[in-house]
């Protein structure tokens, strides 16, 4: 809850120096979870295991927010033959800097929740997805993916158990796209990073075709957390819709960026004026880009009484996507702000499907020729009819994640945008 | 004239535990082009055609790998490539006054090459280090967070005598109230 975050001691990235040492890691509680598993394999059977996750409601944090442990349960029975997991380090959504920090400061609570996850799903391989550009990043969680095997976590016949897991880092090579789950396999696979189309679903369909569940870094760093504690303590931290500690990434115009550890549903002017230390150079909030780039902007007076979390987010007109905070002052030009927003997604565009390819151009172009004063009023609608041209109509999300933004901000700085393309129309007149 | 790259015996086997990860070898193009472009520098045409070779897979394919993914350098380049962040974040906190500043000091606009081959300049798309902008990354490896105009004459003058900047560590907010 948001009334005692003060006191609040962070569970996922802990104070502990040196955690990302596994002696250190192991003298504070860790690799307990899995232990207790395989100690008591009849207690904690596969399906137990998938149950327990479940009510503890642990929504993905890499953008979407859907419920791990039901995601886990949509694989099918074992055959015989290979099942994968793949953990989502990609990080890519502009304004998201979360997972780094669980490479750098305690990678082996993710590596225990994925050996956990692999585990309950009777997986033999995981593959961990991270983007190329974190190379440091990559290089430090091998470092601890080796320790991990060197102490019998992972490997095979793991703690003298029959359950043996490898675990593989795949490094991509510069592509937003590629945090899409689909896209993410093709780029595991050695190919362009082309989104699939669904169904079938990664859980029938997936790496080389055989069953494959994807999650996020930080949703597995959190299942340690619920084993050792029980699903029921881990719907007491923060709403029980949307349960769990979070890693806040608060970033753009505040004090003290940086990423926070919070409960799920921390109030968000709380977030930014006392967490973040409020905006810099005691200017005044304009507007907050909640979850990431694509989640819609909030303009300041929208968001009162409103929390981080999926609910709070939607009734007040976004998401929570990836926690990823981004925080503008009144100085703050929205049309060039989003402008930047479309020339990111008109970049990253695979260029698959025609909608996206073409229309994340245009929503470039026409946003830039209204920053540079060239607008005219028209723009405007021709910018909403290019969103609706876009969303929905292509086979990943991309293009959704594109023309948001740009919808929600015309519609609530509408000012701001006719502003600027009325200034043309007087000095054609 | 492309010039003929070669791997040795230490290479081929250093790609061959590549390739055992995957169950298979198509799987270990970007392992490998990653390998070949820390060796080689970029991944041109010559380059691709030897990961192709060496993986048994097409040189369309691997052409069409290289295409896809903004971190391999289709041509050769400068010695240090220097990708500045201008997106969303670092947008809103300076990081094109950055990338000006860059292209004054170096005499060269972004996605240039110094004619001494030393500097390489891009403005990139988000490098995940919203909170530290503005920054920039060094040639696929170390971010250089807080940017300022000393610390990019600093990081220059670095470069130039072949130092390499550090690995800068950003902890959290909150461990550094605690302890």
């Amino acid at each position: 809850m948001s009334t005692d975050w003060k006191s609040y001691k962070p569970l996922l990235v802990p104070a502990i120096p040196d955690l990302h040492e596994i002696k250190v890691y192991e003298k504070n509680g860790g690799y307990k979870a899995l232990k207790k598993i395989l100690s008591d394999k009849k207690k904690w059977n596969p399906a137990n295991v998938i149950n327990e996750v479940k009510t503890a409601n642990i929504r993905g944090r890499g953008g979407a927010g859907f419920n791990a442990g039901l995601k886990w349960s949509f694989m099918p029975e074992p055959d015989g033959k290979p099942r994968y997991l793949a953990c989502n380090g990609d990080e890519s959504e502009p304004g998201t800097f979360k997972d780094r920090k669980i490479f750098e400061f305690n990678p082996h609570q993710f590596i225990e929740g994925a050996i956990i996850a692999a585990y309950a799903m009777q997986i033999e391989v995981i593959y961990v997805y991270i983007r190329g550009e974190y190379r440091p990043f990559v290089q430090k969680l091998q470092k601890a993916i080796d320790q991990a095997y060197d102490n019998g976590y992972l490997g095979k016949k793991i703690q003298g158990s029959d359950f043996s897991v490898e675990m593989y880092t795949h490094m991509g090579a510069g592509a937003y796209i590629c945090g899409e789950e689909s896209s993410l396999m093709e780029s595991l696979e050695g190919k362009r990073g082309y989104p699939r189309v669904k169904p079938p679903f990664p859980a029938q369909r997936g790496l080389w075709g055989r069953p494959t569940t994807i999650n996020n870094i930080e949703t597995l760093a959190n299942v340690p957390l619920v084993i050792n504690n029980g699903a029921e303590w881990y719907l007491s931290i923060g709403p029980s819709t949307h349960p769990g500690p979070v890693l806040y990434g608060i970033s753009g115009h505040v004090n003290r960026p940086g990423v926070y550890e919070y409960p799920a549903g921390m109030n968000i002017m709380t977030l930014i004026n006392e967490v973040a230390g409020g905006v810099r150079g005691g200017k005044k909030l304009k507007a907050l880009i909640p979850g990431g780039s694509s989640t819609p902007p909030l303009r300041a007076d929208m968001l009162d009484g409103v929390s981080m979390d999926s609910d709070s987010l939607r009734q007040a007109g976004s998401m929570m996507g990836t926690a990823g905070m981004v925080v503008l002052d009144e100085d703050t030009d929205m049309v060039e702000v989003i402008w930047r927003i479309s020339y990111f997604y008109d970049h990253e565009s695979c260029g698959q499907c025609t909608p996206c390819r073409e229309g994340t151009g245009w929503l470039q172009k026409t946003l830039r020729k209204i920053m540079e004063g060239n607008g005219e009023m028209r723009d405007l609608d021709i910018l909403l009819a290019i969103c609706h041209g876009m969303e929905g109509r292509t086979i990943c999300a991309l293009a959704d994640a594109a023309a948001w933004p740009v919808r929600y901000s015309i519609e609530r700085f509408r000012d701001e945008f006719e502003k600027k393309c009325k200034k043309t129309v007087y000095a054609v007149a | 004239m492309a010039e003929t790259y070669t791997f040795d015996a230490k290479d081929l086997a250093e790609i061959k535990k590549l390739i055992e990860k995957y169950p298979e070898k198509q799987a270990a193009v970007l392992p490998v082009l990653w390998y070949a472009q820390d060796k080689f520098g970029h991944s041109d045409p010559s380059v691709q055609k030897l990961v192709s070779e060496t993986l048994d897979v097409p040189e369309a394919h691997i052409r069409g790998v290289v295409s896809f993914y903004t971190q391999y350098y289709e041509k050769p380049i400068g010695r240090n490539v220097l990708d500045v962040c201008t997106c969303l974040s670092c947008h809103v906190s300076g990081g094109y006054d950055m990338l000006h500043y860059l292209e004054e000091r170096l005499g060269i606009k972004a996605g240039e090459t110094t004619p001494d081959g030393e500097f390489s300049l891009q403005s990139v798309e988000c490098l995940g280090a919203c909170g530290y902008a503005p920054m920039l990354q060094v040639t696929n490896d170390k971010f250089v967070n807080h940017l300022t105009r000393e610390k990019i004459d600093k990081l220059l003058e670095d470069l130039r005598a072949g130092k390499e900047p550090e690995f800068e560590s950003n902890p959290m907010p909150q461990h550094q109230k605690e302890s």
